[in-house]
This record gives structure tokens, sequence and C-alpha cells, in this order.
């Protein structure tokens, strides 16, 4: 390789090398705050005020899901810890248990109390009469 | 004789005089494979057991994607012969790639919203992997209105390669983000090493739609270089001799 383009790749890796490692810093150092919800496992070990409004992700656990009149109660859970889930409103189509669910609220006496309820879809794409087979 | 090759198609005189043979059956190809495709895509697949027919997005909005990050890698691979061989046909890849780009990645940004109402029950969440790719997008933008800003363009296509370089370390953030951080986007469903999540008679359409789609969008970057050709080189013989 000529010696003028030997120094331009090297200049380039060199440029690749610091951006990375810059951007991977930042990220490293940013790493929890990054995460979109709280799972119930982190919710055990960190301490949060109760004026604080946070998300916390997970699985609805089945058979936890009661409704009050307008009231939705349920557990989520990342099969490791739980967290009762009071949420007043309308729940999105795909909240149902045994799947994702992200709520956004505040945590109060180990109740957390939804504002938001979102569902998580899973990377899962199948026909409906297959689901059924792979259930029995 | 590679070598010879490369030098001989990395002109832009012999790119502008070749390239129209290949585009007709690059174009007429994408368009059968992708109208198929989506046809079987949209009618004549079954139902998502939870999701019903809204599903059915992914046929955009997967290969919408899938191509905004690839069109950027492209991006990068051009930044760097430009860069290191000066090879002029290469920086009229970049700025002819950046807006075909932005437009990619802005039909993913707004496919992925309209799923994310019925789906999620919200179009738009702070998450890692949505706002990795308004990055993105973002940068496409940015990179376009850098090169716009310049009146020299050798001047503009230096500082350009180098941004491109930087900033690709956003690909992989966007590739990874939904096994780095926990999001609300679903991690992939096709991956090279696992079996893929999604049933077969989902996935063949879509695969058929990623390769037609890709195919249309490298017709559009042969005609988005062509008019960088013409731009650049307007006055040269040759041009002239072309149209």
């Amino acid at each position: 390789m000529h010696p003028h383009r030997r120094k331009r790749l090297f200049n380039i890796i060199l440029v690749l090398l610091f951006s990375t490692s810059g951007i991977g810093l930042i990220l490293y150092s940013l790493n929890k705050n990054l995460d979109y919800f709280f799972t119930p496992t982190e919710l055990k070990t960190i301490n949060i005020p109760e004026d604080k409004r946070i998300k916390i992700g997970g699985m609805v656990l089945e058979n936890s899901v009661v409704r009050e009149q307008s009231k939705v109660i349920f557990t989520v859970t990342d099969y490791k810890n739980y967290i009762e889930v009071v949420y007043e409103g309308i729940v999105p189509d795909l909240f149902k248990e045994g799947s994702g669910v992200v709520a956004l609220g505040f945590m109060q006496n180990e109740t957390f109390y939804a504002q938001e309820v979102l569902a998580k879809h899973d990377e899962n794409y199948m026909p409906p009469n297959l689901n059924i087979n792979n259930d029995n | 004789m590679i070598k010879r090759f490369i030098h001989q198609f990395a002109s832009p005189k012999t790119y502008l005089f070749q390239v129209d043979k290949v585009y007709r059956y690059i174009l007429y190809i994408s368009l059968i494979i992708y109208s198929f495709s989506l046809t079987w895509g949209l009618l004549f697949t079954p139902e998502d057991f939870v999701q019903g027919n809204s599903y059915r997005i992914i046929y955009l909005h997967v290969p919408a994607s899938f191509i905004s990050q690839s069109l950027y890698a492209i991006m990068a691979i051009a930044s760097i012969t430009y860069l290191i061989w000066r090879v002029k046909l290469a920086a009229y890849f970049i700025i002819a790639i950046a807006p075909i780009g932005a437009m990619t990645t802005f039909i993913a940004l707004i496919s992925g919203s309209i799923w994310g109402i019925p789906t999620w029950g919200t179009w738009w969440q702070w998450d890692a992997r949505i706002t990795s790719t308004l990055i993105l997008f973002i940068m496409y933008l940015g990179l376009i209105s850098l090169h716009n800003s310049f009146s020299n363009y050798e001047k503009a296509d230096k500082l350009l390669s180098w941004l491109v370089i930087v900033g690709f370390v956003n690909i992989p953030i966007i590739k990874k983000s939904v096994d780095w951080w926990s999001t609300l986007h679903q991690s992939a469903s096709i991956t090279l090493t696992d079996k893929p999540s999604i049933d077969p008679s989902m996935l063949y359409p879509l695969i058929g739609c990623i390769i037609g789609f890709f195919g249309l969008i490298i017709c559009l970057v042969i005609l988005s270089s062509k008019y960088q050709i013409f731009k650049r080189e307007r006055k040269k013989s040759w041009v002239k001799e072309y149209v």
C-alpha cells in the first residue's frame, strides 16, 4: 500500500477507535439510566422515593388480573419477584395474562399505582391455530 | 486484472455508461419480487395469534428499518474508499445515498408508530431502540444539510466522509439496543444464530419483501448517483455525449 494511503487508513482506524470508545464510555456510565423500565427484582434492591414517577416492566402473572369496576389490579413479575399493580383506566388490547407489560406510576407501600399501562409485545409471530398446537 | 477492473469501473464515466445495462434488470426483478411478496404478505398470510391483522405492517416496517441501517453501512464503506483511495465515484455515492437513507428511516419510524398504537397503546416512547433510530434519521438530515452548506464540493466530501465514519458507531447501537437495555420494542425475531421466532408462513413473504424493497432502493440509489454525476461533471464532454 502506498505510504500516503496507509497513513489515511491509520487515521480512519484511529477516528473509529476514538468515536467508539467515547460513545462506549458515555453509554457505560449511563448504563442503567438508559433502561426503559425497572424489573421487579431491581425494584426490590434499590430504594425509590414515593413521589418519583417510574416505569416498571415484566410479565402479567397468570390468574392475577382482577377487575373491580374501572379498576384493574394485577401482578407484574419477572418470575423471581412480584409487584402488585393498581390501575384505573383502559388497558391496551394486547394486555393479557402471561404477556409483557410496562406500567408508569408511583411505588407506595409495596403497591404500584399506575397512571399508564402499555403492552409489551414479544418477538413471536405465529398463526392462531399453530399456537393452540404448541400449548398442548 | 481485478485492480484494472476496479479502476475502470470506479471512474464516473464508465459507471455512467455501464450502469444502465444492469439498472433495468434490477428494477424489473425487484418489482416482481416485491409486488409478489407484498401481496402474499398482506393478503394470503394467516393472522397473528395475538396481534390479528395489525402485525402485517412488518412487511413495510422491517424492510425499511433494515435498509436504513444497511444504507448507512454502505455510506461508511464508500467514505473509507473515498478517504483512502480518493475515488470520486465513492464520494458521489455518499451524498447520493444520504437522502434515500433519511427516507427509509422516516418510513421505519412512521410505520413503527402506526403499529405502536394498537399494539403497545402508544405511538412514541423514548426507549433505546426508538431513540437511536431517531438519532439515525437526524444524522442523515445533518449530513445532507452539511453537504449543502459548502460551495466547495471537495471539502464537503472530505468532511462528510469523516462524519459518516464517526456516526457509524450508532449502527451497532441500534442493532443491539434491544439486548443491552430493557426496551418497549421487542427483540429481534430473525437472527443469524437462532431459529427465527416468526412462523415460516409469515417469514417467507417477509424475506421477499426485504429483498424486493432492497432492489428498489438500489435502483433509487443508482438514479440518485447519476444525478450527482450530472451535477458534478456537467462540464465534461462525455456527460454531454451521454445526454
